[in-house]
């Protein structure tokens, strides 16, 4: 599990707002990325305001975690390393939050 | 009962299955509430009075004023009559509540997971409809 901060475009300007937090996470949920663990990661990131992009191999595109439907197809397998990368104001807690609930294996919900 | 702040944060919108089957019906509904959670209101009905397969007017009615939220509802439908008759009862509906509920254009299982995820995060009713549709569109 890795968590570190970039600054858009490899430009350090030191400003909170504009700064690009990734993180990302191994599988390791036995059917891979199938519609349950979809499901709870789209309705986790919908919880923050940061704009919050995932990809499944290096060479994918970015997807919008907030869309229940692309994240479904997105159809990672298990033990694929999922990126996530987020922008806004809450973006480091978004990115934290999805990284331990990919690593917890999609727990059912707490509070 | 529901006017107690108008659009309150924690509102969302409701979803209703109608299926010509009972158990197809049900089947969807415990998918929702099973993959997405409880705290989308979602309601259902299928079949006919008489226990055969249809699909019934009063009864969806019926189903969209159990998952009525201030911020609309939601129908997904299966086969043919089931549009055209939620449809109709949403025309019946009182008039202040017919432009709060939307029939999808999806499959009626995938539709409804879907239209249900984004209502969990509070969205308004026409976003929850172009997420349930988004499987339609492409």
């Amino acid at each position: 599990m890795t968590l570190e901060t970039r600054e858009p475009n490899g430009q350090r300007n030191g400003q909170g707002n504009g700064q690009v937090i990734t993180g990302s996470v191994r599988l390791v949920h036995a059917a891979g990325m199938h519609a349950r663990p979809a499901v709870k990661l789209t309705k986790l990131a919908k919880k923050f305001q940061a704009q919050i992009s995932i990809r499944a191999s290096a060479a994918a595109e970015w997807i919008n975690a907030k869309s229940v439907a692309k994240v479904m197809a997105l159809r990672a397998a298990r033990d694929s390393v999922i990126e996530i990368k987020a922008s806004g104001e809450d973006a480091e807690g978004a990115v934290a939050a999805l990284v331990d609930l990919v690593a917890a294996d999609f727990p059912d919900s707490g509070p | 009962m529901n006017d107690l702040v108008g659009e309150a944060m924690n509102d969302m919108v409701g979803i209703v299955i109608v299926s010509h089957s009972k158990d197809i019906a049900k089947g969807t509904a415990d998918m929702v509430r099973q993959m997405v959670g409880s705290e989308v209101r979602v309601a259902f009905c299928g079949g006919n009075p008489d226990g055969g397969l249809g699909t019934n007017v009063p009864l969806i009615i019926e189903a969209i004023n159990k998952a009525w939220s201030p911020k609309g509802v939601a129908i997904l439908v299966d086969l043919g009559g089931a549009e055209t008759n939620s449809e109709m009862a949403v025309e019946m509906l009182q008039p202040e509540r017919r432009d709060l509920v939307v029939v999808c254009n999806a499959p009626i299982v995938e539709g409804a997971v879907m239209a249900a995820t984004e209502a969990a995060g509070g969205s308004s009713l026409e976003q929850v409809r172009a997420v349930a549709e988004e499987l339609s569109a492409a």
